[in-house]
C-alpha cells in the first residue's frame, strides 16, 4: 500500500443516540484508488459512520477533514459539500423514487444535467453508465421504477451513483449493494468496483457476504460495538479471520437461562425457506443472524399463524413485544395503566365493561413485579423513558395468559439495568412454564437462550444449543452460511 | 408503441368521458352542437383549474380541504377589489398566494397533517370572502368577462381552454424539473433530501403553484358568473379532490396526472349534466354522482390488479 495524503478522513468521531453509543471514538481516512471492505455485526456502527461520510449525521464529538483542509464539525460537512467532492451513496434499502422514470431520477440525483433538453441527456447518461456496468442490462430509461422488478431498481441505483454528469464519482459508498442482485449480476458489479477503484476511484463496500469483501476490498476495516477494532489490508485476512475479528475475545460468557431439558412441544413450524423448527414449553428461543434476514417476518407469522382474525379470545395462544415502540408498541396518548392493560381486557371485564378496580389491580401489581418507575400509572406513557415504556410492553404481554411470548427485538435502546431486570423476569418467566421467541440483534442475549436458530437470507441456516451457543458460533452462521 | 401501466391508468377518464358524453348526446341531440357544447363545459373550467390546484398538494403526500373556501375567496376579490381598483385586487391575489406558499413551509417545518391546517384555513379564507362581500353581488372585471365568453371558430372556448391549462399544468408537472422535484417529494422524500434539494422549497413551490391555479379558477368563476358570493364554489373541495383521483391520481406516491385530473374535472361536471338530461330528481343526483365515481375507481382497481399479476409474472 502506498502512503498518500488522505481525500477525506474522519477522526475520532463520537456519536450517541439517547441512551446508545453508535459511535466510540472511531477515525477513517480514505485515500485515492482504494476499496474498503467495511464489515461488522448488526450496531457496530456501519451505518452511524455511512451517515458522516456522507454528511447527513454529524458527530457530536470530531472532526470530519477534505484534503487536509479541516472542515469545521458543524459547518463545513453536510450533504451538498459531500456531493460537490463527489461522494455517492446506495443505500441498504432502495432510495429511488418509485413513481418516477428512471431519467427523472437520474435529473434529481445530478445537479449537473440541469438545463434545456435535460430527458434526453439524462436518459444518454444513465444508459451509457448501465452499459459500462452491467452490459445486456435491458434497462429502459423511460420506464417507471415502481415497474422495474427489484434487481432491476438496485441496478438503476447504483448506475446512478456511478454517473459522471459534471461532478465526476470520487467516492462511492455501496451498502449491501448485492443483497438483491444474482451472482452474474454481483460479478459485474464487482467488477467493475475494481474497474473505477484501479482508475484511482475509492470505494466503500458493505456486505455480510465476506467472499464478496476479501475479493475486491484492498483494505478491510472490522467494526464492533461503535470502534474500529481492525484495519489491515485485505490479502492479511481470511474468512475465519474476519469473523474472529468481529466477534470480542475473552468476554465473559453471559449466565445462560437455566434450561430444565425440552419440554412438551407446543409448536412446530415449517418456514416456506429454510429450516423447521419446533418450540418446547418454558423455552427461550433465540433468533440471530444479521437484520433483515426474516426473523421479523417468521415473527410476524407465528403471531398471524396463532391469533384468531375476526375475534379477540380470553385465552390468547400468543403475545406480542413490539420492537419499534413507537410504530407499534405504545398508545401515545393513554395512561400508563391503559397501555399496560389493554393486552388482556377480556380478563378485566364484567358483563361487557372494563372494570377500573380490576384495571388497578394488575396494573399495581405488574408496577411491583416490573419495577416500572413511576409515582402514578395514571401519567401518560410518554412521560416514561424508553427502558420503562418498554417494561410496560412486556408487562402488555406478560399479563395476558398467553403461554408463547414473541419478541421483535425489543431491547433496542434500553440501558444496562433495565435489559437485566427484564432478563430475571423472562427467566422467572419461563420458569413457570412460559416459552419465548426471542429476537434480538445482540449477541449477548443469544447467549442466554436454551436454543438459538440462525437466520441467513430468510431462513433458518443452523440450530445452535446449551454449550454450542457461542458468539462465534453464531457470527459464522451468519456470515458463511451453515456452520 | 407498447401500452404502459400509466397510458392505461390515463384510458380510463378519457373512457368514462366519452360514455358520458355518448349518454348525453343520446339523451340530448341537440347538445351536439357549438353553443351547446359549450354549455355543457363552460362551469367545468374553473372545476378543471381547481382540479389542477389540488393536484399540485396531493403531488407532495397532502390534501387540501380549503379549496373551496379559497377559490370562494378569490372570486370575491375578483368581483370587488379587482373590478373597481385593480392593482389593489392584484396585490391581495399575489398576498394570497404568498399566503399559500407560507403554509406549505409552516406544514413541513412543524411537521402539522395539512388537512388539519388547511381545514382551519377554509374557516378564514371563508370569513375573509364574507367580510368582503357580505351579501352576493360584485361584478366581473370587463377583460374577464369577455375571455370567458370569447368564441373561437369552430371549437367552443370551454374546450380550447380545458385543453390549453391541461397543457400548461402538464409541462409544468411532468416536464419541469420543478414538476420532477415536487413529484419526487411524494414519492420519496428522503430520497429528494438525500441527493442535496430542499423539500422545505419544493413543497413551498408545490402550494404557491396550487394557490396560482386556484386564483385563476376563482377569476374564470367570476367571469362566467359575473358575480361572486362567499359559498360560491365550496362544493370545489370535493369536487377537486374526486377530479384528481378520478384523472388516475394516488392520494400518496406523487403518482399524479395534469392531463389526467382535467379529463377527471370535466367527467365531474358532465356527469351533473347527464343527470339532469336523465330528469333524475336533484334530490337522487348527488347519490347518482357518487355512484358513478365509484363505478369509474372499481374499474381503476380493476385495472391496477391487472397491473400488480401482470407485475408478479
Amino acid at each position: 500500500m502506498n502512503e498518500q495524503t488522505p481525500i477525506l478522513s474522519v477522526s475520532d468521531a463520537r456519536v450517541r443516540f439517547g441512551e446508545v453509543v453508535a459511535l466510540d471514538g472511531v477515525s477513517l481516512a480514505l485515500s485515492a484508488g482504494e476499496c474498503i471492505g467495511l464489515v461488522g455485526h448488526n450496531g457496530a456502527g456501519k451505518s452511524t459512520l455511512v451517515g458522516i461520510l456522507n454528511g447527513g449525521l454529524v458527530p457530536q464529538e470530531g472532526r470530519v477533514e477534505v484534503s487536509g483542509k479541516a472542515a469545521v464539525q458543524t459547518a463545513g460537512w453536510d450533504v451538498a459539500t459531500a456531493r460537490a467532492l463527489g461522494l455517492r451513496c446506495v443505500f441498504q434499502e432502495l432510495s429511488l423514487c418509485p413513481n418516477l422514470t428512471v431519467a427523472e431520477n437520474a435529473r434529481l440525483m445530478h445537479e449537473g444535467l440541469a438545463g434545456g433538453a435535460w430527458r434526453a441527456r439524462a436518459r444518454a447518461l444513465v444508459s451509457k453508465t448501465l452499459d459500462e456496468i452491467f452490459p445486456g442490462h435491458g434497462i429502459d430509461p423511460r420506464a417507471t421504477v415502481s415497474m422495474l422488478p427489484i434487481a432491476r431498481r438496485q441496478m438503476v441505483e447504483i448506475a446512478l451513483a456511478f454517473c459522471d454528469a459534471g461532478t465526476p464519482p470520487g467516492i462511492v459508498i455501496l451498502d449491501e449493494p448485492t443483497s438483491s442482485l444474482d451472482a452474474g449480476i454481483a460479478r459485474q458489479l464487482l467488477d467493475h468496483v475494481r474497474r473505477f477503484v484501479a482508475a484511482g476511484g475509492t470505494v466503500i463496500l458493505i456486505s455480510h457476504i465476506l467472499s464478496e469483501i476479501l475479493n475486491t476490498a484492498t483494505r478491510i476495516v472490522v467494526m464492533k460495538d461503535g470502534r474500529v477494532v481492525a484495519d489491515r489490508p485485505a490479502a492479511e485476512f481470511t474468512q475465519a479471520g474476519l469473523v474472529t475479528a468481529m466477534g470480542t475475545a475473552g468476554r465473559e460468557q453471559a449466565r445462560r437461562l437455566e434450561g430444565k431439558g425440552r419440554g412438551e412441544v407446543i409448536l412446530t413450524h415449517a418456514p416456506a425457506v429454510g429450516l423447521p423448527f419446533e418450540i418446547s414449553r418454558g423455552e427461550v428461543v433465540g433468533l440471530a443472524g444479521l437484520a433483515g434476514h426474516g426473523q421479523t417476518e417468521l415473527l410476524r407469522a407465528l403471531h398471524g399463524r396463532l391469533s384468531p382474525e375476526w375475534r379477540a379470545h380470553a385465552d390468547p395462544k400468543v403475545a406480542y413485544v413490539a420492537g419499534d415502540r413507537r410504530l407499534d408498541g405504545v398508545f401515545d396518548l393513554w395512561s400508563i395503566r391503559r397501555n399496560l392493560t389493554v393486552g388482556a381486557l377480556p380478563d378485566l371485564l364484567r358483563r361487557g365493561l372494563v372494570q377500573p378496580e380490576a384495571e388497578d389491580r394488575a396494573a399495581a401489581d405488574w408496577k411491583a413485579r416490573i419495577g416500572i418507575r413511576t409515582p402514578d400509572m395514571g401519567l401518560p406513557i410518554l412521560s416514561l423513558s424508553g427502558g420503562n415504556q418498554q417494561k410496560v410492553l412486556f408487562a402488555r404481554a406478560l399479563l395476558t395468559r398467553a403461554p408463547l411470548i414473541l419478541m421483535d427485538d425489543p431491547m433496542r435502546g434500553v440501558d444496562v439495568g433495565t435489559k437485566q431486570e427484564v432478563y430475571e423476569i423472562i427467566r422467572a418467566e419461563a420458569e413457570k412454564g412460559r416459552s419465548f421467541v426471542w429476537y434480538s440483534t445482540e449477541m449477548e442475549e443469544m447467549e442466554l437462550c436454551d436454543r438459538v436458530l440462525v437466520f441467513r437470507d430468510g431462513g433458518i441456516v443452523a440450530e445452535l444449543t446449551g454449550a454450542s451457543i457461542t458468539e462465534e458460533a453464531i457470527l459464522a452462521a451468519s456470515f458463511l452460511g451453515a456452520a | 408503441m407498447r401500452l404502459t401501466p400509466d397510458m392505461i391508468r390515463l384510458a380510463v377518464p378519457f373512457l368514462a368521458l366519452a360514455v358520458l358524453l355518448a349518454g348525453v348526446f343520446w339523451l340530448q341531440p341537440r347538445a351536439m352542437t357549438y353553443s351547446g357544447l359549450n354549455l355543457l363545459f363552460n362551469l367545468a373550467v374553473p372545476i378543471a383549474l381547481a382540479t389542477l390546484a389540488q393536484m399540485f398538494i396531493i403531488s407532495v403526500n397532502d390534501l387540501d380541504l380549503s379549496m373551496g373556501a379559497f377559490v370562494s375567496f378569490v372570486a370575491c376579490v375578483t368581483a370587488t377589489f379587482l373590478n373597481d381598483a385593480p392593482l389593489v385586487g392584484a396585490l391581495i391575489l399575489l398576498a394570497s398566494i404568498g399566503a399559500y406558499a407560507a403554509l406549505g413551509v409552516i406544514i413541513h417545518v412543524r411537521q402539522l397533517p395539512a388537512i388539519v391546517v388547511t381545514l382551519g384555513m377554509s374557516f378564514v379564507w371563508t370569513g375573509l370572502a364574507v367580510m368582503i362581500l357580505p351579501s352576493p353581488g360584485g361584478a366581473a372585471p370587463d377583460w374577464i368577462r369577455s375571455l370567458m365568453t370569447v368564441r373561437p371558430p369552430f371549437v367552443p372556448m370551454a374546450i380550447v381552454a380545458s385543453v390549453l391549462i391541461a397543457l400548461v399544468a402538464h409541462l409544468i408537472i411532468a416536464r419541469s424539473t420543478l414538476g420532477v422535484l415536487i413529484r419526487g417529494v411524494g414519492g420519496n422524500e428522503r430520497s429528494v433530501a438525500r441527493a442535496g434539494w430542499s423539500v422545505l422549497r419544493a413543497r413551498a413551490a408545490a402550494y404557491a403553484l396550487a394557490a396560482l391555479f386556484a386564483v385563476l379558477a376563482g377569476m374564470a368563476l367570476v367571469g362566467l358568473t359575473t358575480a361572486a358570493d362567499a359559498n360560491i364554489a365550496l362544493r370545489y373541495t370535493l369536487l377537486s379532490i374526486a377530479g384528481v383521483i378520478l384523472g388516475g391520481g394516488e392520494f400518496v406516491g406523487g403518482r399524479v396526472s395534469a392531463v389526467g385530473a382535467v379529463v377527471g374535472a370535466l367527467t365531474l361536471a358532465l356527469a351533473g349534466s347527464f343527470l339532469s338530461f336523465l330528469r333524475l330528481s336533484p334530490d337522487w343526483q348527488i347519490g347518482a354522482q357518487g355512484a358513478i365515481l365509484i363505478l369509474v375507481l372499481a374499474l381503476r382497481l380493476g385495472l391496477d390488479a391487472m397491473e400488480r399479476r401482470r407485475m408478479r409474472a
